[in-house]
């Protein structure tokens, strides 16, 4: 069974297809991309246009001896090369990243992990520029290499980092949030107590178009437009106005479709950076797209977390306590993109869903020779991380006890009259009615009868297995007083404008890389004013066109423009109603709202529709006192706090005794993001999240030979799921509406990344308990599944 | 997207046509087929012909032929071809077997027979399935054709008896009553190369014993057929200790190494068990063919 | 060398190095730029086009291999303004997101439903897994194109 929301009839609409607000409607962002129209970066050409193209490093940790670079410049087609020698002369080898880091443009002293960019040939068209790459020269000398991070704070460790003055270890930062002590307390006086080791392993976000830029700067008057594959045009243009001194007021970034980014797209990479120098040089426009291997070898990875987990609770199953120790790997730089306090994002919720006394969390980072990152791939700031730990403890936990893992769960859930909640690291869970949600999940999975038909399977020795997570997520980032990126606090403007016949406008600061703005912001905007949203232009992706904000990733974009939206369209429609008084000669007190129009209390004949409002506004009407000729609002939404979207998955899996092959047979998602703005694109979004988690859980792994050699560096061997590897999703949900949230909405962008990979996992182990098993690491490769049979773990690669 | 170095490229019309050009343009000239293992590695400049001689247009070398004993398949025939065969499907089950499992749909549909088995990639599935299918090969150069076993065709990893100036041009299956074959692959992923592959082909006497066996592993590191354990079966009525212990045999015989799709004893045992279970599998056939 | 290949019904000569990749050639050499490309090493599928009617990785054909063929690209899936059923399943049951896979999706599509009017959801699995789409998780994929099999009479749609 599969719970799809019915298209929700609005007669008011006239059309049972197409409801004015809120339900399932056709993205109208579609007719272009099935006809091969949508505009993507790789198809951007300008006239004169040139391409560049990156050398980078075949090796992990060198000192460059030298860079020869005379035979790539005689090549008849090259422009220019450029390496980190030319750039210090303009002072831009060395960039900012998002976390008070620098980050080497080319590498000029040493390359610090392979695939690191050492030089920049600019050509008249990508094959030539391709071939110039082989006729570099650059001399290595190779160092000793950081792998494995839990050696990097090693005495011995070779120092990654050491150009910065005074430097002489890979540490970067320790972090903690609850409380130790009290943490302590609890743990020392527990009935039961787990622990267990658990990686997650370093995987990609791989979004199906590689990062790319086409630079175009105008020496004459000093213009630059950026084409980039940005999640965040906004803040880019900031960091570009920063980076490389060209005025803000100078800089026009554009983001036109994305072939997907799932924060792949966030950072500011320095492709980006040297195809604006390479214009700057040239006085041409350069074009920069990755291959797939560069995308996999050198832009930002996500997670690299391993986790000491202890979980404290009483015989009876009541969880009492939760902590953890956790060795982050940073890679080369730390370029980690989250809000500036929080180095390991919000992994500070792993207390999960549950009424916990006491948690404590010590992150440490450190400087590996591996390529930077670390926020990406759907994760909600770390959540990820923190929702795996405490799902797979709860099931650890669960082992021990030899209690069943939802009923477990239950116990422990935060009740919801405890709403709002304060967990014990420092966030105000908004809202959430988490038993139903789990039931629910309970109830189309047909868990009782699965869980009979697993023991007769192992009773024959087949390997069955049932995996279950509750998560909750904390999305929408975020309040300024507590969150900004590089001191950009994280609040988003819209503008909306309705034109004088009535259709309207919608600007945006966030940027879609495929969750359809185009049609959920219509609708945010139709539903509050009426208008239906094939009336409703939605302009994105260009800072000259859209006012200013944060961008797309960690769900924000409904939590944080949504709000924004929301709060303009509100404004439209309340000047609207100044505006009808004046139309109908009463006051705006005696006037009444149906979607679409003011009409007077009691009176309903009596009214004005907001297309007739509108006319009236840009007419000749004379405008009540104070009131100017126009139907447009701007908000800057600075949003109260987080939303925290939440969900109960259900996970079965057969594995193949004789080959340790997993194969995922059903997975049952209940997802509750408050209020429901268009199903089809929410389930959508489950959907894609699902697949990711599987991938992660089954098969995705960005690892490294011991000389810092990338082994996932291509679609050989990073792996993502196909259709043959994933089932027919079953996604049900409960609506829990956000109190704090202008229309109740709490993002659901990440919420299946965030939840599924424990589920699948969980399943894996349970499938393997014969066998004794009680934890394994991702991803559950044939070879690892097998090896875990044998009462083994073989490392992850 | 990786680009390739620059080369020269010209379309042969017919056999001798390619065997002229290959001729001509010297060492540094390869024959181009599907183009499905050549150009990816041409692309990461892992291979760098001058000139590739197209042998597309040969809709002479595109076509499989019955006959009583044997079985004719042109080097052109594509992987989808060799799938939706009837005639493969009745005569040599093996043959979809490993079909459906080697790269995915949109790569079948360009991949030759040819390509493959002169590719020699030591995980390659069709040089397994035609070592168990006892196949020969037909070779054609500037001198004429010869036929060879196809145990003389792979001379190692990429590395076969064809010379550069020659064409690979046809392979022959011969069709032995009271067969069977199977083949059976552990992947990563749905069209992923194979971590670890077994593929076997019985013929079984009137009495039902097994006649003549035939059990070749993928990505083992196994030259040829495992012939220890081709030889614990010859003669036996089948049975489930038999395939043990013949499984146990052939992962003796090979030779794996770690890499990521797994470590060596993985690997090993995945040559034990697939061997098992595609010895079940051929004997079963076999027996239903009576 | 001098290229001429069928595209989309029309016949088209252009100019290219014998390396040039079939995507390349229809990308920027014809500018059709509806087809894509994600990786390289022959394994993603967004560059696939059909090739005398049956879908092909356009990364790993030479545009000179394609000469004398008929190659057909999203761009000439619909007729004129009348959608293919395939791109009208896409839009019906969300088939798509980021939209970077899509047209390879649905031109494999229209070569399966070419060849089997009436596939199960195994056959469809199975046609599509040659090719990548990190964003639907696949099943609204697979009810696009049961949508497009069960609506085999193109609709009118203005677009
Ligand atoms: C993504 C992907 C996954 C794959 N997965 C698998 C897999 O799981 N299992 C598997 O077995 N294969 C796999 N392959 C390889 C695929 O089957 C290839 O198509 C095949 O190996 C080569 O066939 P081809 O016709 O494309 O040969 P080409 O690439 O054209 O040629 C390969 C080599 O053989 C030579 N050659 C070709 N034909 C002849 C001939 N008639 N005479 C002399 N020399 C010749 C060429 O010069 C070249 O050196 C995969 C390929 C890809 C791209
Ligand atoms: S670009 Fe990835 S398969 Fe062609
Ligand atoms: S829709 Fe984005 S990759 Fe398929």
């Amino acid at each position: 069974m599969t719970l799809v929301e019915e298209r929700e009839s609005n007669p008011a609409a006239g059309d049972a297809a197409r409801p004015i607000g809120f339900g399932r409607l056709q993205r109208k962002e579609d007719p272009r991309f099935v006809r091969g129209k949508g505009h993507y970066l790789d198809d951007i050409v300008l006239p004169g246009m040139l391409h560049g193209a990156i050398l980078r490093s075949p090796v992990a940790h060198a000192r460059i001896r030298s860079i020869d670079t005379t035979e790539a410049l005689a090549h008849p087609k090259v422009l220019a090369v450029i390496t980190g020698k030319d750039l210090e002369g303009l002072g831009l080898a060395w960039a900012p990243t998002l976390s008070a880091d620098v980050q080497a443009v080319l590498a000029t002293d040493k390359v610090r992990f392979q695939g690191q960019e050492v030089a920049f040939v600019v050509a008249e068209d990508r094959y030539a520029a391709r071939d110039a790459l082989e006729l570099i020269d650059v001399d290595y000398d190779l160092l000793p290499v950081v792998i494995d991070a839990r050696k990097a704070l090693d005495p011995d460790a070779a120092v990654v980092r050491d150009e910065i003055e005074g430097r002489t270890d890979n540490h970067i930062f320790d972090w903690e949030a609850g409380d130790a002590a009290a943490t302590e307390a609890v743990f020392a006086n527990a009935e039961v107590v787990v622990s267990e080791e658990v990686v997650y392993p370093r995987v990609h976000p791989a979004p199906m178009e590689t990062c790319g830029a086409v630079a175009d700067y105008d020496a004459v008057d000093g213009k630059l437009t950026l084409y980039e594959t940005t999640q965040a045009p906004h803040a880019h243009r900031t960091l570009f106005a920063i980076v490389a001194g060209i005025p803000e007021h100078k800089i026009r970034v554009i983001s036109p479709d994305i072939g997907g980014g799932f924060g792949n797209k966030v950072g500011i990479y320095p492709g980006y950076i040297l195809a604006v120098v390479g214009s700057i040089v040239t006085g041409r426009p350069v074009k920069w797209v990755e291959d797939r291997s560069e995308n996999l070898m050198s832009t930002s990875f996500a997670r690299d977390y391993i986790m000491r987990g202890e979980v404290a609770a009483t015989k009876d199953g009541r969880i009492l306590a939760v902590r953890t120790t956790v060795l982050a790997d940073h890679g080369a730089f730390n370029a980690t993109a989250q809000p500036t306090k929080y180095p390991a994002g919000f992994f500070h919720m792993f207390t999960g869903s549950y009424d916990l006394q006491a948690a404590h969390c010590k992150v440490t980072g450190v400087y590996t020779n591996k390529a930077p990152g670390g926020v990406a791939y759907a994760c909600s700031f770390r959540v990820t991380e923190a929702v795996y730990l405490v799902e797979r403890m709860v099931d650890i936990l669960a082992d021990k006890l030899e209690m069943d893992p939802i009923q477990l769960r239950i116990k422990n859930l935060i009740r919801p009259e405890q709403f709002p909640y304060a967990n014990k690291t420092g966030w105000e869970y908004d809202s959430g009615d988490y038993e139903p949600t789990m039931r629910l999940a309970m109830e189309i999975a047909g868990y009782d009868e699965l869980r009979r038909e697993q023991a007769e399977k192992r009773a024959r020795g087949e390997l069955m297995g049932i995996g279950v997570a509750f998560f909750t997520e904390t999305v929408g980032a975020g309040p300024r007083k507590h969150m900004d990126i590089v001191g950009l606090g994280m609040n988003d403007g819209a503008e909306v404008r309705v034109h004088p016949t009535g259709k309207a406008v919608v600007r945006l600061s966030v940027q879609s890389q495929g969750q359809g703005h185009e049609t959920t912001f219509a609708q945010i905007v139709a539903e509050e004013i009426g208008i239906p949203p094939e009336d409703i232009e939605v302009i994105h992706g260009d800072t000259d066109n859209t006012p200013f904000g944060l961008g797309t990733y960690g769900s924000r974009s409904t939590p944080v423009s949504g709000g924004a939206v929301a709060l303009a369209s509100r404004k439209v429609r309340d000047k609207a109603r100044l505006i009808a008084a004046a139309m109908l000669e009463t006051r705006p007190e005696d006037l009444e709202w149906e979607k679409g129009r003011w009409f007077v209390k009691g009176d309903p004949e009596q009214g004005k529709t907001m297309a007739e409002i509108a006319f009236a506004t840009h007419g000749t009407l004379t405008l009540p006192e104070g009131v100017d000729g126009n139907l447009d609002a701007e908000v800057t939404y600075d949003p109260p706090n987080l939303t925290f979207p939440y969900g109960a998955y259900i996970c079965v899996v057969d594995i193949d005794p004789g080959t340790g092959h997993v194969k995922v047979r059903r997975f049952i998602a209940v997802d509750d993001c408050g209020t429901r703005i268009n199903p089809m694109i929410i389930e959508g979004q489950v959907h894609g999240g699902l697949t990711d988690g599987v991938g992660m859980a089954l098969m995705e792994i960005i690892s490294f030979d011991d000389q810092g050699n990338c082994l996932g560096g291509s679609f050989m061997d990073y792996l993502i799921p196909t259709a043959m590897e994933v089932p027919d999703w079953e996604t049900g949900f409960t609506v829990t509406p956000s109190p704090h949230h202008p229309i109740g909405a709490k993002g659901i962008g990440e919420s299946a990344t965030v939840g599924s990979p424990p589920a699948v996992v969980n399943a894996v182990v349970d499938a393997l308990q014969p066998f004794g098993v009680t934890h394994m690491d991702m991803p559950c490769t044939p070879a690892r599944v097998w090896a875990a049979m044998q009462g083994r773990a073989t490392p992850p690669i | 997207m990786q680009i390739s170095a620059p080369f020269d490229y010209a379309r042969a019309e017919s056999v001798d046509d390619a065997i002229a050009l290959l001729e001509r343009h010297g060492p540094e000239a390869r024959v181009l087929a599907g183009g499905h293992s050549l150009l990816p590695m041409m692309k990461l400049r892992l291979a760098r012909p001058e000139w590739l001689i197209d042998i597309n247009d040969l809709a002479e070398l595109d076509f499989i032929t019955e006959a009583p004993d044997m079985v004719r398949i042109g080097a052109m025939t594509r992987h989808t071809t060799l799938l939706e065969s009837p005639v493969m499907a009745r005569l040599f089950p093996i043959v979809a077997d490993a079909e459906r499992v080697i790269a995915d749909p949109v790569v079948r549909n360009r991949g030759t027979i040819g390509g493959s088995l002169c590719q020699a990639d030591p995980a390659e599935d069709l040089s397994t399935v035609c070592d168990v299918l006892r196949a020969k090969a037909v070779i054609r150069g500037a001198a004429g054709k010869r036929v060879i076993e196809i145990s003389e065709l792979r001379r190692g990893p990429y590395e076969t008896s064809v010379a550069q100036n020659e064409l690979l041009t046809e392979i022959r299956l011969p069709v032995r009553a009271r067969s069977g074959s199977a083949y059976e692959k552990v992947e990563r992923r749905v069209g992923d190369w194979a971590v670890a592959a077994a593929g076997a082909s019985v013929v079984l006497a009137a009495d039902g014993r097994i006649e003549d066996v035939a059990i070749g592993l993928t990505a083992v590191g196994l030259e040829g057929t495992a012939h220890r354990a081709e030889d614990s079966l010859r003669g036996q009525v089948p049975s489930e200790e038999l395939f043990t212990a013949a499984g146990r045999l052939a992962a003796e015989d090979c030779n794996p190494v770690e890499d990521q799709r797994g470590p060596v004893d993985y690997k090993r045992h995945l040559a034990d068990e697939l061997t098992r279970r595609v010895l079940r599998r051929a004997c079963a056939l076999a027996a239903q063919r009576g | 060398m001098q290229i001429t290949m069928t595209v989309n019904g029309k016949e088209m000569t252009r100019e290219a190095e014998p390396r040039v990749l079939l995507v390349h050639h229809i990308r920027e050499g014809l500018g059709l730029t509806g087809t894509h490309w994600g990786c390289d090493t022959s394994n993603c599928g967004t560059c696939v086009v059909l090739m005398d009617g049956q879908p092909v990785k356009a990364c790993t054909v030479l545009a000179a291999m394609a000469a004398g063929h008929d190659i057909r690209t999203v761009e000439g899936l619909a007729n004129g303004a009348t959608l293919d059923p395939v791109q009208q399943g896409f839009m019906e049951e969300h088939g798509l997101q980021c939209g970077f896979c899509t047209p390879g999706m649905m031109l494999t599509a229209r070569a399966l439903l070419d060849k089997n009017p009436d596939p199960d959801e195994t056959e469809i699995r199975e046609a599509i897994s040659g090719q990548i789409c990190r964003c639907t998780g696949y099943a609204t994929i697979v009810r696009s194109i049961r949508w497009a099999a069960e609506h085999p009479a193109t609709e009118e749609v203005s677009v």
